[in-house]
């Protein structure tokens, strides 16, 4: 696959991604899925059919025994996962397995610092690479403390994804928006992940704030899980980013590769252009 | 005491002036000093090299130092990050706020009760036949230990930020207690996670917190123990950090709770070094403090940290065995699947991890200690040898809280149990002119159900 690996940098197959579905006059769809969730082989399967029903880039979960950002559902597939065995190279593994199937969206790699820590931090990036990520998002790692990922992601030509918070100071909008690299991630309300029934209603203010600071995409996650509301979110924003909802899908369906699909192509349709009359 | 707690705060940062008799050099100076020192120096904690961690840690930019060393700093959701901007902010002010500082003074001394004593241990010391015992009786302090001193500082800080909910977590349920007590008293709402494991073998506390007014949170994640309870108050924060103070209860977390938390209990070193001067006219040889997190002990060894004689000794958690892979020591546990840098609730600092980074299950007989990270701090210390870390075995801490019960009358908790128990071993390697103090930091009936257990189960 020419795109698996580092010929092309993961910034430019990022940004070329959101530019193809801006052209299409849509926001990006961007679901997660915890890697090892129900476990290895099947979460393979998972994100194989999520890539080929319509998902723009794709978050792989990194399973870490403490996640401290996530809501139950993520914590409970994570921690099916690490019982299962899965480890952060597995994550790596299992990646390159992806490309080899033939996945070929921008894989962005989600998950805490410890674990990279403990790989290595040069080390992770570089095998990343080669197995085909393309970035990463690390929730417990705010700028002042990244220094090391992200000099690393620079020689790699890899994306550093940082996350704005509703809290986030116009001071922090600012100065994050600026270093982060291949979008903004924009949480969407002060809380961990999992499903919500609604959107929060100051969201649109929160999106522009962070619009007119960014220089590159913008992407809205946390509680996104209807069609609905990512339909809402996909008119104000550059991406759309569903995990926990995706994950109670897959947890209550006979046929989990099956139900993701399903569930992406109905958020993907929602995200289409309305035809105007 | 003739100094006032108003003027603790403040004076660690500034550094206190010491009168001659109080220095270092004088005590060495006395007596077989030097026969002192070199036997003190042969009995040096076992060190460790330094790790190699890939990691060079950036500077915050933050008006008190985010780091000790490269340990500490702010590896939280970005959604904390401006509230612990807030809250540092807010701290700075109220640190050298003249009525928060006389207010939080008052309550020291007539709602806590402080100084608490320092007391010769003469039984104990006679039955181990070395060195003289001094115990610094925390146990004595309103609510039972020594997380009073910064759950009231907290409290305070939050009452005067305007927030109306506290959250905490526990592990023992002592800083519970604490939060719960220091929430009554202000009129605040308090909610206090405990992992469901800690409920059970701490079941008084429980009861405590409940009467107290606040409502105690069941934690059913991960190892359903502190470090669970920690995550699942964290996550509440991050929902609700608009109204909601975080009243973390040890010495660890992101900037600037290490910070904070020591300066609020460094009133135990402050009130220990002036009594035992008073008491026994010399600084002691050793400050030996149990190490959950890290906050009684970092109270105590920071007013003796100028004072290069005195040695400062952590004593961890071993559990079962240091080689039984069921201990909670960060320090002085094996290097294999042991503690070594990284990062757990915000903090850069050494934890228990198995080669993946996963977070270790840990062990240890006292829910305080049962911790798999310990605060920035200390792990700073530890690097440059100015303290040094031990641990005791679950059977040594049962032993030691049976001795001090019957011979001083004194029922320590089980996590202070275990400064006991190196008190116990140390003691007799030391002539009697020597002189061990140790941080007695809370008591022992909330682990009466879990000694009586323990001790059935031997039978
Ligand atoms: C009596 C007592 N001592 C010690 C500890 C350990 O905490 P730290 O290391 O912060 O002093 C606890 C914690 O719950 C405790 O209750």
């Amino acid at each position: 696959m020419s795109n698996s690996g580092g010929q092309s940098t993961g910034l430019a197959r990022i940004a070329s991604t959101f530019a193809r579905a801006r052209a299409e006059g849509r926001a990006a769809l961007m679901p997660y899925f915890t890697l090892g969730y129900p476990d290895a082989a099947t979460s393979r399967q998972i994100v194989r059919a999520i890539a080929a029903a319509g998902a723009d880039l794709i978050e792989l979960g990194v399973p870490f025994s403490d996640p401290l950002a996530d809501g139950p559902t993520i914590q409970h597939a994570t921690q099916v996962a690490l019982d299962g065995g899965i480890t952060p190279t597995h994550c790596l593994v299992l990646t390159s397995r992806l490309r080899a199937d033939g996945v070929t969206q921008p894989l962005l790699l989600m998950g805490y610092i410890n674990p990279i820590l403990a790989y290595g931090v040069e080390r992770f990036v570089t095998d990343a690479t080669a197995v085909g990520a393309d970035g990463f998002i690390v929730p417990d790692l705010p700028p002042e403390e990244a220094g090391a990922l992200e000099a690393a992601c620079r020689t790699h030509g890899r994306a550093l994804v940082y996350l704005l918070a509703p809290t986030s100071t116009p001071e922090r909008v600012t100065t994050i928006a600026a270093r982060t690299s291949g979008f903004l991630y924009l949480v969407s309300l002060a809380g961990v992940t999992g499903a919500r029934d609604a959107l929060p209603v100051d969201l649109s203010g929160f999106v522009e704030r962070a619009r007119a600071a960014a220089h590159c995409p913008v992407a809205v996650g946390f509680g996104i899980s209807t069609p609905e509301q990512a339909r809402a979110v996909g008119r104000i924003a550059d991406g759309v980013i569903v995990g926990s909802a995706l994950i109670n899908t897959v947890t209550t369906a006979a046929d989990p590769a099956a139900a993701a699909a399903h569930f992406v192509r109905d958020l993907r349709a929602a995200l289409a252009p309305t035809p105007s009359r | 005491m003739s100094q006032r707690i108003s003027e603790h705060v403040p004076s660690l940062h500034s550094g206190q002036a010491l009168s001659g008799a109080e220095r270092c050099s004088r005590s060495v100076v006395e007596g077989s000093a030097s026969q002192r020192v070199s036997r003190l120096a042969s009995q040096q904690v076992t060190q460790y090299p330094i790790p190699n961690t890939q990691y060079p840690i950036p500077t915050t930019i933050s008006p008190l130092p985010a780091k000790f060393g490269p340990y500490g700093g702010q590896f939280v959701p970005e959604t904390l990050m401006p509230a612990l901007a807030e809250l540092e902010a807010a701290y700075l002010a109220l640190r050298s706020d003249p009525a928060f500082l006389a207010e939080l003074d008052d309550l020291q001394r007539t709602y806590v009760g402080r100084p608490t004593p320092l007391s010769h241990a003469r039984r104990l010391t006679a039955h181990l036949g070395g060195a003289q015992v001094y115990l610094k009786r925390e146990d004595l302090a309103h609510s039972g230990a020594h997380k009073i001193n910064n759950a009231l500082g907290q409290a305070l800080l939050a009452r005067a930020m305007g927030k109306r909910r506290i959250i905490a977590e526990t592990g023992a349920g002592q800083h519970g207690v604490a939060s719960a007590t220091a929430a009554a008293l202000l009129g605040l709402e308090c909610v206090v996670y405990m992992g469901r494991v800690d409920m059970a073998r701490q079941q008084p506390n429980v009861l405590r917190m409940q009467l107290l007014g606040a409502e105690v949170r069941p934690v059913d994640s991960g190892s359903r123990t502190l470090k669970d309870a920690i995550n699942e108050a964290i996550r509440d924060w991050v929902a609700n950090v608009g109204d909601t103070y975080y009243l973390l209860g040890s010495a660890l977390g992101p900037h600037p709770y290490p910070t904070m938390v020591r300066d609020f209990q460094s009133v135990i070193g402050i009130e220990a070094r002036a009594q035992i001067l008073a008491q026994a006219g010399r600084l002691p040889d050793a400050c030996i403090a149990c190490v959950g997190g890290g906050s009684n002990a970092i109270g105590l060894f920071h007013a003796f940290r100028d004072d290069p004689c005195v040695r400062l000794i952590g004593v961890e958690a071993a559990g079962k065995g240091l080689d039984s892979g069921l201990h909670a020591a960060r320090f002085s546990g094996p290097r294999v699947r042991g503690g070594r840098p990284g990062v757990l609730h915000g903090a850069y600092t050494y934890v228990l991890q198995d080669e993946d980074g996963q977070i270790a299950a840990t062990h240890s007989i006292s829910a305080g200690l049962d911790y798999a990270a310990v605060g920035p701090e200390h792990a700073h210390l530890r690097d440059l040898g100015r303290a040094g870390y031990t641990a005791a075995t679950d059977d040594q801490a049962l032993a030691a809280f049976q001795l001090l019960s019957r011979i001083e009358g004194i029922i320590p908790a089980l996590e202070s149990s275990h400064a006991v128990a190196e008190a116990i071993r140390l003691a007799p390697e030391l002539a009697a002119d020597q002189i061990l103090l140790v941080n007695l930091s809370g008591r022992g009936d909330k682990d009466l159900d879990t000694v009586m257990q323990a001790l059935e189960g031997r039978k």
